[in-house]
């Protein structure tokens, strides 16, 4: 059997359904199996979009999600999408064509350094030298991305290795004795643990993506419900605690709701799961929960007291450990603490002006409501980011695809598109911005061939929201260069001349209307909607403050 | 706080590289970086010395620990280990002063390993008290090149570092 084909029958037996890519003359004998073999191949119109597309599937599934290239600038163009699941810990196996072995180093037509250029980016990454290690290579590529803390993982095949042959034998398992993941939490922590939440007065749940991979929601509800454990989440880890529980308090962080920023710096315990204390949420480092002592349950070991010093330390899967841990918890009373958040609740709800205007986000609560949160939303970058995290009640896991760590724009309508296909039953929405929605736009051809019918909600500002946000607040209204135009492009035409459905609201009271009309088209459909220019995201942390010193915008 | 880190990697094209570019993307420093094969062809060793406060220290274990090519990482504790360095030093001499380099390599314990009219050629191995010394030494004099190979290091007492692979992290 030749490379191209060991290649082919090693991703059957990964029982892979559909690869995102795109052709060129170092993929070629690949692309040549791929022409009969039983795997959908999806032809995206820019590599970017395919590995997008790939890490939109794996979030939407809990699966792998594949991308293929050609070498050089196929290769390139997939590196942001390697960097975006690379932060937000996606699993991912992207494949790319390489120049023949012999011609390696010597700037070679179309050679490109990828694993080089992407070692930084992925949790591993492989050239592949021998014929004879592909299989195990291949192997070795999908278990590593998709345990311990998931990630992308880079295979790159010389064209010639492709071509040459071998005998086939897919290996029963992987033996690398670098690479051994904990899932099972250390017993005597869990009972420390145990005791913490147990005798705490005002302890936290803080939720992110790691719940989701480990699918330990069900375990994060029992203990929030069983201990009234109030809980909030991360843009990431949004869905894994449904948002219309009455413990839950939404988003922290940046742009997080003022209940859940005042609920975990008066804590006396962060119960943090699957969740990294980044920038974005902590705010200024020395001023974050002084009062709390902090449980940290994450997988990856790198995780824990990488900012925030954390008192109880647990590495394993959040799932295992949630399970143990919640066989032990007794019940805290939290009554007071309860009482108090109720407090912040109805002294800081989350608010827009309401008025006759069409606002974002009465846009997006209005897709909650016409899907009562039974649909996957896929974000773009900036405001219609954050409105869509604020707005959108999320209430099951793998629901809010969003490029978290990484914060790329042009992420969301691609990754939309995998999500589609991987969950073809769901209604699937891309909530972006005018800007954002034009930085991987050419896959409305993707989406309308491939018959992966997506809704994108442009949130049309025209401009780019969330920087003119900044310039307003922080840059004296100097508006540099954030300006885009309304008229150009024409959305609407744009999506008829891809063959989509396009419509243009400018009223408010026709937003429901059309969102009900386009989940009953069975087609792409773009809906740009003319919003308020000068609507910002509140509440909002200024850089470096801590995350109580809020700024709302006048509105609290 | 310096610190002496002992690596076992797998000996593969690029792992170097990872290695390199972990430290560089996050902002650690390598004071000094030696690395050789082991008694098992397929292992390679590095002894990285790396300067930071605990915190930081912590992470770079943990982050050379996440990389897969990395098997085992020591970092050794003061007076549980010995290290040593090679260094090669060309002085330029004459007639006059030849005398007295040699005097001086042999003072602490080093090796002429060439002597012509013009130029004496030196090899010490020690610790860096003892080559640093050598340098001193020898400044008066014109010092043509220094090559030194990065500390290496080994842990005292019976145990050895194995490349039998990653433990479990419990914590
Ligand atoms: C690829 C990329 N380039 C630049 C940025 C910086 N950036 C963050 S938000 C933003 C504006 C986004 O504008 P738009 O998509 O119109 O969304 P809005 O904020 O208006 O909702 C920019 C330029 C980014 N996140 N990603």
């Amino acid at each position: 059997m030749n490379g191209a084909r060991i290649l082919i029958e090693c991703l059957k037996k990964e029982n892979v359904e559909v690869i995102f890519g795109y052709p060129g003359g170092q993929v070629l004998p690949i692309f040549d199996q791929l022409y009969d073999a039983p795997i959908r191949f999806i032809l995206t119109r820019h590599e970017q979009g395919a590995a997008h597309a790939a890490d939109g599937y794996a979030r939407a599934t809990g699966k792998v999600g594949v991308c293929l290239a050609t070498s050089g600038p196929g290769a390139t163009n997939l590196v942001t999408g390697i960097a975006t699941a690379y932060m937000d810990s996606i699993p991912m196996v992207a494949i790319t064509g390489q120049v023949k072995s012999f011609l390696i180093g010597n700037d070679a037509f179309q050679e490109a350094d990828i694993t080089g250029i992407t070692r930084p980016i992925t949790k591993h990454n492989y050239l592949v030298e021998d014929i004879k290690d592909l299989a195990r290579v291949i192997k070795e590529a999908f278990h590593v991305a998709s345990t311990g803390r998931p990630g992308p993982v880079l295979v790159d095949i010389p064209s010639d290795i492709q071509m040459q042959e071998t005998e086939f034998a897919y290996p029963e398992k992987v033996q690398m004795r670098g690479y051994n993941p904990t899932y099972n939490g250390h017993p005597g922590q869990i009972k420390r643990a145990a005791k913490a939440i147990s005798e705490s007065k005002r302890p936290i749940l803080y939720v992110g993506g790691g719940a989701i991979a480990c699918d330990a929601s069900d375990e994060v509800y029992s203990l929030a419900t069983k201990n009234d454990i109030p809980v909030t989440m991360t843009l990431l880890g949004l869905g894994a605690f449904p948002m219309t529980h009455k413990l839950a308090l939404g988003m922290l962080g940046m742009h997080g709701t003022a209940y859940a920023n005042h609920a975990i710096m008066d804590s006396d315990l962060i119960i943090a799961v699957g969740a990294r204390f980044d920038d974005r949420v902590t705010g200024k480092l020395d001023a974050f929960a002084p009062h709390a002592s902090v449980i940290h349950i994450d997988i990856d070991p790198a995780s824990v007291s990488k900012t925030v010093d954390v008192d109880i330390p647990i590495v394993g899967d959040a799932a295992i450990v949630l399970k143990q841990l919640n066989k032990m918890v007794k019940k805290p009373d939290t009554k007071d603490w309860l009482k108090t958040i109720d407090g912040w609740k109805k002294t800081y709800p989350m608010k827009y002006k309401i008025d006759e205007k069409l606002r974002p986000q009465y846009v997006v609560e209005q897709i909650y409501e016409a899907t009562k949160g039974n649909a996957i939303i896929c974000t773009e970058v900036g405001q219609n980011q954050m409105w869509a995290a604020q707005y959108f009640k999320f209430i099951k896991p793998r629901t809010i695809i969003s490029s978290g760590g990484l914060g790329t724009m042009g992420y969301g309508f691609p990754a939309a598109i995998g999500a589609k296909l991987g969950r073809p039953k769901m209604p699937v929405f891309d909530v972006a911005g005018d800007g954002s929605i034009q930085m991987n736009i050419q896959e409305l051809a993707t989406a309308v061939i491939e018959k992966t019918p997506v809704k994108i909600i442009i949130l049309n500002n025209s401009c780019l929201g969330m920087v003119r946000q900044w310039q307003e607040l922080f840059y004296k209204k100097r508006y540099s260069y954030t300006k885009l135009c309304a008229d150009t492009p024409d959305f609407v035409k744009l999506a008829e001349s891809y063959g989509a459905v396009g419509m243009r609201i400018t009223k408010k009271k026709d937003v429901r209307k059309a969102i009900d009309k386009a989940l009953k088209i069975n087609n792409t459909v773009v809906i740009d909607f003319r919003v308020e220019q000068e609507e910002n995201v509140f509440p909002m942390v200024p850089a470096g403050e801590a995350i109580n010193k809020m700024i709302s915008g006048g509105l609290a | 706080m310096r610190h002496t880190i002992s690596v076992l990697v797998e000996n593969k094209f690029g792992v170097l590289a990872r290695i390199a570019g972990l430290f560089s993307a996050r902002g650690f420093n390598i004071d000094s970086l030696a690395v050789g094969e082991t008694e098992d062809p397929t292992v390679s060793r590095m002894t990285i010395i790396s300067k930071g406060d605990d915190k930081t220290l912590e992470q770079i274990k943990k982050q050379l620990n996440k990389l897969i090519d990395v098997i085992k990482v020591v970092d050794f504790k003061e007076g549980e280990f010995v290290d040593r360095e090679l260094m090669l030093i060309k002085v330029a001499v004459n007639a006059e002063n030849q005398k007295n380099v040699l005097e001086a390599v042999e003072s602490v314990g080093g090796r002429v390993v060439s002597a012509l009219p013009g130029s004496v050629s030196a090899e010490v191995a020690g610790d860096s008290n003892k080559i640093n010394g050598l340098i001193e030494l020898l400044k008066p004099f014109s010092i043509v090149e220094v090559v030194r190979t990065g500390r290496i290091a080994l842990g005292t007492g019976e145990k050895g570092m194995k490349a039998d692979g990653k433990p479990e992290v419990n914590e």
